[in-house]
């Protein structure tokens, strides 16, 4: 059978934060027999603008990325929420353009989180990573009520023979990133995050894990503001593949 | 009622170093959003619930002002009247002229978040005609100074039982007391009279039942009996998108409300009223008035903000939010709070008057998955993000960064070349450790957390260096 052709969707947090989780994740996407493309022109699928009230941003960057990622078999992103701007949004946001809903929906339903394609679209047997240790896992709002993204990422990590999940209180509740919103009420989102620190502390696991960077920054951020220096704070991906 | 939503950020860096509300909202989040979850789990098919609950309230409003007529004609044959407000001074017009009419010199409330919205107890009181306050929360809270409510089911929430226990020994005169029901008791015997002098009962309504003209009334501690059975003159204030269609459509409505508000199978009462007192009963009031309020309802019929009519107030979705479950209730200065008052307060009080409301959310969609008539709330609120977008409403600092990045994202090269800058700064403001401690691009980051440092080159600089000797090589 030939190879799936899979158009990687890095994410502008990956790209400017944490290119070590754009390469994880291409490795388990290599690892488990994609061929997998980065094409060069991406830059960011719209959702800031889009959540920001800037519908002409939006649709503008929805279609420069439709164009860019229509010709893949699939489209897989390491994160829950520009994943779900692409499967959930996009199409709706040209309600009044037939032929560009027609290529944003045919665009949707070949998109998806890293976890999901993993175990919905591959169903990989095992991962490459030899992750040892406790980890809690935190799901991101966008992934969890937008994607249905709940046991992905927890059935692949149980293939990691040396860690176990501890799941902490309010695993689904909202970390208080909520993408601009961080910045234009920084007090209360880090509110908001003290209390997820405090369950991921609670947990007594050595690690907490997401699949969005921004609430992991977001943790991350609040957790050594709090004077944790322990909890080590990764991406699932990187967990997966291995060396994290 | 006067609107406060342009001091949300303020209000809400207050409301985060107050320890007793703090405290506060960390024992109510527990009791609301536990006690839900456990009680719909009773339900054989909660899905299939909501869906009818939907189908209901859509029913009503896709034709509102067919069900207002039919309900105003069915109450009109039970011998009540039917009165129209347009606004909060009409209503408190109306309500002041019927109080005249009638001789009432004290009206006693049981809980009407309508009545706020008009700001009818100053009104009453400018017109020399007292209301008192039956429901417990609201009572607190008129003896405190007529402090505004918090919360729409609970609105005292925001007071510990210290508070309480200082506030009656203060103002009723009495030995300071710490146990609740002692206090309960207090509250009761002074409530008890004011229910037997009172010329007028007040209240509002959960629902108005087109097929029989009746009110339904959705209550834990009684006092709305009270009101509603023991003065001579009973008067509804309720919106206009209230109405439901039948008895089995409030059977179908109470099986989500008392779950998705206070976590309760069932509330304490739920009364379902009638017409005046016909002349073999014993009981009731000899008139009965409804005053069924606009105040912007109309203006969102047919419009984006269509959905948010479903509304049967219960709050789930403050319950819910973790930014009401951070701020609690005042600082969104209005009567609403929570994302439903994020959405009502620009649509009844001005869009330009709640400026923050809209984006005080994290769009997190805990609200809209625990919604009992499913309303899209993240969706609303972005809606409301565009219209503020459209009329230029948001700061010009914002729009700018805004047009800058998106006119950026557009074009790959300047935006790697941007993004390869970025890195490098954020790098160099680590100063070679993990974090940064202040952000000058985004200060209200690290007021209370540090922002993780970057790795320092793009992934599109990592990966293109990867790419080139295999390109090479080919």
């Amino acid at each position: 059978m030939a190879k799936l052709r899979i158009g990687f969707f890095v994410t502008c947090l990956v790209d400017l934060m944490r290119p070590r989780i754009g390469f994880a994740a291409l490795k388990l996407l290599e690892t488990a027999g994609c061929e997998v493309i980065v094409p060069e022109t991406q830059t960011c699928c719209g959702q800031p603008a889009w959540n920001s009230g800037d519908v002409p941003g939006a649709v503008a960057l929805a279609k420069k990325t439709i164009a860019e990622f229509e010709g893949f078999d699939y489209v897989v992103a390491p994160s829950g929420s520009c994943a779900e701007h692409i499967r959930i949004e996009y199409p709706r946001l040209f309600a009044a353009e037939p032929d560009w809903r027609d290529r944003a929906t045919a665009l949707a339903g070949r998109t998806h989180e890293l976890t999901d394609f993993l175990v919905t679209v591959l169903k990989v047997d095992s991962v490459p990573g030899d992750y040892q240790g406790t980890v809690t896992y935190h799901d991101s709002c966008s992934g969890l009520r937008g994607l249905g993204i709940k046991q992905q990422p927890r059935v692949l990590l149980a293939k990691l023979k040396g860690l176990s999940l501890k799941e902490m209180d309010g695993c689904e509740e909202c970390c208080g990133f909520g993408g601009t919103f961080s910045i234009k009420f920084g007090e209360v989102s880090a509110a908001i995050a003290g209390r997820k620190c405090d369950n991921v502390l609670a947990s007594g696991a050595q690690a907490v894990v997401g699949g969005d960077l921004g609430c992991l920054l977001n943790i991350e951020g609040k957790l050594r503001r709090m004077g944790d220096e322990n909890t080590k704070v990764l991406h699932v991906a990187e967990v997966l593949a291995g060396g994290a | 009622m006067e609107i406060k939503s342009m001091r949300f950020k303020a209000n809400a860096s207050g409301a985060l170093v107050n320890t007793v509300l703090q405290g506060n909202l960390k024992t109510s989040k527990g009791k609301f959003v536990t006690r839900r979850a456990e009680t719909i789990k009773e339900l054989d098919d909660f899905e299939g619930t909501r869906d009818a609950a939907t189908a209901i309230r859509n029913r009503v409003i896709d034709n509102l002002d067919l069900w207002l007529e039919r309900f105003e004609q069915k109450a009109l044959d039970t011998g009540a009247q039917v009165l129209w407000a347009r606004d909060g001074a009409e209503v408190c017009r109306l309500v002041t002229e019927i109080a005249l009419q009638h001789g009432v010199t004290k009206v006693a409330k049981s809980k009407s978040m309508l009545s706020e919205e008009a700001g009818l107890n100053q009104a009453l009181e400018a017109a020399g005609i007292q209301p008192v306050e039956t429901d417990l929360g609201e009572y607190i809270l008129q003896i405190d100074n007529n402090e505004p409510p918090s919360h729409i089911i609970a609105p005292a929430v925001h007071k510990s039982l210290d508070q309480v226990a200082d506030l009656f020994h203060k103002v009723h005169g009495t030995p300071r007391k710490t146990e609740i029901p002692a206090l309960t008791r207090e509250a009761r015997e002074v409530l008890r009279s004011h229910f037997l002098s009172a010329d007028m009962g007040l209240s509002g309504g959960n629902f108005l039942i087109a097929e029989t003209g009746s009110v339904a009334l959705v209550t834990n501690e009684g006092n709305g009996r009270m009101v509603t059975t023991l003065p001579k003159v009973h008067v509804v204030i309720t919106g206009i998108e209230k109405v439901i269609p039948t008895l089995e459509d409030l059977s179908t409505l109470m099986r989500l409300l008392p779950r998705s508000a206070t976590g309760q199978p069932i509330s304490n009462y739920v009364s379902v009223l009638t017409g005046v007192k016909k002349p073999a009963e014993h009981d009731g009031p000899e008139h009965l008035y409804f005053i069924l309020v606009d105040n912007g309802r109309a203006d969102a019929v047919g419009s984006d903000f269509h959905a948010m009519l479903r509304c049967i107030r219960c709050g789930a979705c403050m319950n819910h939010c973790p930014v009401y479950q951070t701020i609690g209730g005042h600082a969104y200065g209005w009567v609403y709070p929570g994302p439903m008052g994020s959405i009502l307060t620009p649509l009844y009080a001005g869009l330009e008057k709640s400026i923050d409301l809209p984006h005080a959310a994290t769009l997190c969609n805990q609200c809209g998955v625990v919604c009992p008539v499913k309303i899209p709330l993240p969706d609303l609120l972005r809606k409301l993000r565009e219209k503020q977008t459209e009329r230029g409403l948001r700061p010009l600092t914002e729009r700018i960064g805004l047009r800058l990045w998106a006119w950026a994202a557009l074009r790959p090269k300047i935006y790697a070349l941007g993004a390869g800058f970025g890195a490098r700064y954020l790098k160099w403001l680590a100063g070679g450790t993990d974090r940064i401690r202040l952000l000058p691009a985004a200060p209200e980051w690290t007021l209370g957390r540090d922002f993780p440092a970057p790795q320092g080159k793009t992934f599109r600089e990592l990966y293109a260096a990867r790419q080139k000797p295999a390109k090479e090589t080919t």
